[in-house]
């Protein structure tokens, strides 16, 4: 024993906790929030998307205000997306290696996704 | 095989089915069908950033009857998560956890989610019919 009031349990394990939850925790409702609004604003857009051509759906989204919240909406709802995927997976895959694949796949594949439509999004507002 | 064979708690198959548990697990499911579907999202922007015909072939999926499926069952998955979602944090506040009033709000999540969703899509029948 080395002396400190622990179990030789941790040690051995090394899984006692990563100190991390709490953040874990306050960003996801934190985004969660955000998206309540960002969400329904989303909603609204498409709406009126739907009955414009090409052009029009473009120069909507190309407008400022609009370009914004799409962006804070899409950085948000990947941010979000990661969060309650890890927990899921956390909760349900219970092999290794499997679940260290999966954790990392979700990972990537939400950045990528929300730095293609920051791309998508940026060349829309700034292009032409 | 799992890596360590601990015990298990009882599971799904144990319990009757009530509106508690069925919230938490359509809450879950809904999260998951709406991470999936940022994938439409992420080619409609990029479609929309490259050009007509691109934004052409992305407006034509959604109008196919495929697409429209996909697109009523995600309008009724951001629904959902959406209201359980208020309900959730409303939760973390520290209040409705009596059991009436959680499967009040259970119910109250459910029905307003199918309400909304058909709201959408009244919308966008609307629109439809108009043009």
């Amino acid at each position: 024993m080395n002396g400190r009031l622990r179990t030789p349990l941790k040690n051995a394990l090394g899984l006692g906790s990563a100190r991390q939850g709490s953040h874990h925790f306050i960003v996801q409702r934190l985004t969660a929030a955000a998206l309540v609004l960002l969400g329904l604003w989303f909603v609204w857009t498409v709406l009126k998307l739907l009955h414009l051509d090409y052009a029009g759906a473009h120069a909507l989204v190309a407008q400022p205000c609009n370009a914004v919240l799409l962006l804070a909406f899409v950085v948000t709802a990947f941010w979000h997306a990661q969060l309650g995927l890890q927990v899921v997976i956390e909760d349900y895959v219970h092999t290794r290696g499997s679940q260290l694949v999966l954790q990392v796949a979700v990972k990537f594949l939400c950045f990528i996704g929300a730095a293609a439509s920051v791309l998508a999004i940026l060349k829309i507002a700034l292009g032409r | 095989m799992p890596a360590n064979a601990r015990p298990l708690s009882p599971h799904l198959s144990i319990y009757r089915w009530q509106i508690q548990m069925v919230t938490s697990i359509l809450h879950r499911a809904t999260g998951i069908a709406l991470a999936a579907g940022t994938i439409l999202l992420v080619v409609a922007l990029l479609a929309l950033a490259s050009g007509p015909q691109a934004y052409a072939q992305v407006a034509a999926f959604c109008g196919s009857w495929f697409g429209t499926l996909l697109l009523v069952g995600w309008t009724w998955s951001l629904a959902y998560h959406l209201l359980n979602g208020i309900r959730h944090l409303w939760q973390d506040l520290g209040y409705g956890y009596l059991p009436a009033q959680f499967v009040r709000n259970g119910w109250l999540v459910s029905i307003g989610s199918v309400l909304l969703a058909g709201l959408v899509w009244a919308c966008v029948l609307a629109q439809r019919g108009g043009a």
